[in-house]
């Protein structure tokens, strides 16, 4: 307990001085720090994942693993960042799905395949939540509300305008067989502000990952309806998935994956696979993932590639279709 | 009781007190550069607590903070360079005080009232966290929006000069803050198809800019004519003056702490907003309203406690409900999911020792403030010693690397000379800065706020005045933009009857 303690105060120092790791590996890659890329700001959820990733490959590769986070423009400024790297494994980052919709809304020309995608380690399915004083307690009566209702009565939000829960929440409405826009998209800087708009009545449903309402839910002050996902989820037993409440079959989930620039020399590429699978399977990242009720998933590089390519088709397809794509 | 002792306990180990030294050192580097913030302090914490106990883990995190944030006041109040836009509402007192050799008289106003601000909020925290919380809840965009134009208007009234230059300054924020692809409809604004600008202008550069590398700039142009050598320090010890404040201003210190803790509970505002508005309630009941601006602790003393407050205050929300309210708690929420402390109204039930034992370290935080404040400010008055031609290259230095370091790009520092081209032109023609800072913070919130309010409302503007808090702050509001008319037009009667 003391050592832990003496290590952990060590580290606070060394973080101040910026000290560099002591160890160099044997072979010729890594050499020198690694640059991991996030797109996404300190103290979201990516950047937690990034952070967490970043400590574990430093100690198995032996190098320094510095975070960057490059936020801004929707991602577009950090996925470009990871991109237009060398591509000699000194920059990595982690994509998320975005990179399978700002293409689609003429943002970049930046797609998957300017990247090589090395494994998929974390997916969140998407839910749908409301107030604890709504009047829809189960998602079949809110549906058939939405049904019946004049369009654009009931009101969501949880994300900016064509963000990841928007198309979510219209791909669900299209797979219902209503119009995309049938519930009118109030935009919003994330889940929490969405979750807590809709606390304050503001907004009627939040369509986000059940994990982002977790504290909310267990205070008793939001419901969560269901799970966008093909079973229920562990940590919220009592959401049922879309297809028990209304038979449709339909899942919406986001994936967080390490990537690197396109084009890596494979011994290189080799390397950070097996040392990203060594940290994925670690007791600390399997813990954490758990304790901050994020969903675990591996893909490798394989597989990943083609759940991004698949994404990429079909939300390309929900943003022609409700207008959030460019022509 | 007994939670309570246990919670002592927890906090009171050599290991728990040598973290919080540690910790309180780092927020203290951290924060006297300028453009190196909290957040970062506090994001470069996260991998550090992984390896500890959530006591520990906490208490590295709030004392950095803590520290980090007063620390900000240093180089605002020795060279006018603000280290948060929070600090920015009283920068021109403070810097006008070291002007006229009372810089220690301001550093320690900012570090007594800022420690009984950030105790205030604590007390607060402590007692009467979930009824505060549930009063955040009921805020939405349309609350927020009043609150937003609240603040905007304050820094119109309080900017010292005439009120067409306060707002010309503040139209130049609010246009600089339209840029980018962060706005309510996703859409790409003023880019010009350059990737970097889709993220819009980031404030930290341009708060640099505005007020330090103008401030470099006037150095080299004013070259041949120096200015007044600031005078001696007069007077004793940094801590000498404010009990005499103290016991002046009794009722701004009250009326701060509790106004920043309320705006701070709110998630959607923070210690920017407080400190205006604490700043400009500060004046408009001053009974030296003519001395503000000039060098008056007054309205120091009051909104230093306030934003101080504030940061406490957001931990209400976030701790009650697990909802962050700035990116610090959002963090910090992140951590304690970590270190399986789940927020939320069953933390108070399941852990109470834990709860207590974060408290124990919030009032520590802000005590041991005191000691390791006074020996920053002993160290940084030495730089008004420096001479200005030695001095300017280095604060241009730390300039660059701050700029360069919030976004880790070179287009930062291009955003920084360019807002400093902006900052001197603005400054030799007499149209305040600090304006154009809130501006620039507040617009994306504005926007934001309004827009989702009016696609709420399918377009109503009554919808502002619908829901009971919206219609008494937009009530509010509209009457402190009446009251200077209404003056004018009864005065004028009078005149010519």
């Amino acid at each position: 307990m003391q050592r832990r303690h003496m290590i952990a105060l060590g580290a606070l120092l060394a973080s101040a001085s910026m000290l560099p790791a002591l160890s160099v590996a044997a072979q010729d890659y890594p050499e020198r720090p690694i640059q991991m890329i996030v797109p996404w700001g300190a103290g979201g959820g990516t950047d937690a994942v990034g952070r967490v990733f970043a400590s574990l490959l430093q100690e198995d590769l032996g190098v320094p693993v510095n975070v960057v986070n490059r936020t801004g423009g929707s991602g577009v400024v950090g996925h470009s960042a990871i991109a237009n790297a060398a591509p000699d494994g000194y920059t990595i980052g982690i994509m998320t799905i975005e990179i399978d919709m700002m293409h689609w809304q003429g943002l970049t020309d930046l797609t998957y395949e300017d990247y090589d995608i090395l494994a998929l380690v974390n997916s969140d399915p998407g839910g749908l939540m409301v107030s604890a004083d709504s009047e829809y307690q189960d998602v079949e009566s809110l549906l058939a509300a939405i049904k019946s209702e004049p369009k654009g009565t009931f009101k969501g939000s949880g994300t900016g305008q064509g963000g990841i829960w928007h198309l979510g929440l219209a791909g669900w409405l299209m797979a219902e067989g209503l119009d995309p826009d049938q519930v009118t998209w109030v935009p919003s800087e994330g889940a929490a502000p969405g979750i807590t708009d809709m606390v304050a009545g503001g907004v009627d449903l939040v369509p986000s990952s059940l994990a982002e309402g977790r504290s909310m839910i267990e205070a008793g002050r939001v419901k969560a309806l269901a799970t966008m996902s093909e079973e229920r989820q562990e940590l919220f037993p009592d959401a049922q998935t879309i297809k028990e409440g209304t038979g449709t079959d339909y899942t919406h989930a986001v994936w967080r994956s390490i990537a690197a620039p396109d084009g890596l020399p494979d011994d290189v590429k080799a390397t950070l696979e097996a040392a990203i699978k060594k940290a994925y399977d670690s007791e600390e990242y399997q813990s954490f993932m758990k304790d901050r009720g994020f969903g675990l998933r591996w893909a490798d590089a394989e597989e990943a590639t083609k759940v991004v390519g698949d994404d990429d088709a079909r939300l390309g397809k929900v943003m022609k279709e409700a207008g959030l794509a460019a022509n | 009781m007994s939670v309570m002792i246990e919670a002592l306990g927890l906090v009171f180990q050599p290991y728990v007190l040598i973290v919080i030294v540690a910790s309180a050192a780092f927020g203290m580097f951290v924060g006297s550069i300028p453009g190196l913030t909290a957040t970062m302090a506090t994001a470069l914490l996260v991998p550090i607590t992984f390896f500890m106990d959530p006591v520990p883990a906490i208490a590295a995190i709030v004392t950095a903070t803590g520290m980090a944030i007063f620390a900000g006041d240093i180089p605002g109040a020795l060279l006018r360079m603000p280290g948060t836009p929070a600090s920015a509402a009283y920068v021109e007192d403070a810097y006008a005080m070291t002007r006229k050799g009372r810089s220690q008289e301001a550093l320690g106003a900012a570090l007594v009232f800022s420690a009984i601000g950030g105790i205030f909020g604590t007390i607060v925290l402590m007692t009467a966290s979930p009824v505060l919380a549930e009063v955040a809840l009921k805020f939405s965009s349309f609350e927020y929006f009043w609150l937003v134009v609240l603040g905007l208007s304050c820094a119109i009234f309080v900017s010292p000069g005439a009120v067409s230059k306060g707002l010309i300054a503040l139209l130049i924020g609010l246009f600089a803050a339209t840029v980018g692809i962060d706005n309510p409809a996703g859409q790409p604004r003023y880019t010009f198809g350059n990737v970097e600008l889709l993220a819009g202008v980031q404030f930290i550069p341009a708060m640099i800019g505005l007020f330090a590398v103008s401030e470099v700039l006037r150095a080299v142009v004013n070259r041949d004519t120096p200015r007044p050598p600031i005078p001696k320090n007069r007077g004793g010890g940094i801590f000498r003056d404010q009990w005499r404040n103290l016991c002046r201003y009794p009722v701004q210190v009250l009326r701060g702490s509790a106004f920043g803790t309320a705006i701070g509970a709110l998630p959607g505002a923070g210690a920017d907003i407080a400190a205006w508005i604490s700043y400009a309630i500060s004046k408009r009941f001053s009974r030296e309203k003519e001395k503000f601006g000039t060098g008056h602790v007054e309205g120091l003393v009051e909104a230093g406690a306030s934003n101080n407050a504030a940061v406490s205050g957001a931990w209400i929300p976030a701790l009650v409900f697990g909802i962050p309210g700035d990116s610090i708690t959002a963090i910090v929420i992140g951590v304690l999911y970590i270190k399986g402390i789940n927020p939320g109204p069953t933390v108070f039930i399941n852990d109470p020792q834990l709860i207590y034992a974060v408290f124990v370290v919030f009032l520590l935080a802000n005590i041991i403030m005191l000691p390791l404040g006074w020996v920053a400010i002993k160290a940084a008055g030495t730089v008004l010693s420096v001479p200005s031609k030695v001095l300017m290259p280095i604060i241009l230095l730390f300039c660059i690397v701050g700029s360069f370091a919030i976004n880790n790009t070179p287009f930062g520092v291009v955003l920084m000379l360019i807002f400093g081209v902006l900052g001197f032109l603005m400054d030799e023609n007499d149209i305040p800065i600090a304006p154009a800072i809130l501006g620039l913070v507040l617009g994306p919130m504005l926007e934001q706020n309004f827009i989702t309010s009016m696609i709420k409302a399918d377009g109503s503007f009554l919808a502002f005045f619908e829901r009971p808090i919206a219609a008494g702050l937009g009530l509010f509001t509209i009457a402190i933009w009446c009251i200077p008319l209404i003056v004018w037009a009864v005065t004028r009667m009078r005149r010519t009857a």
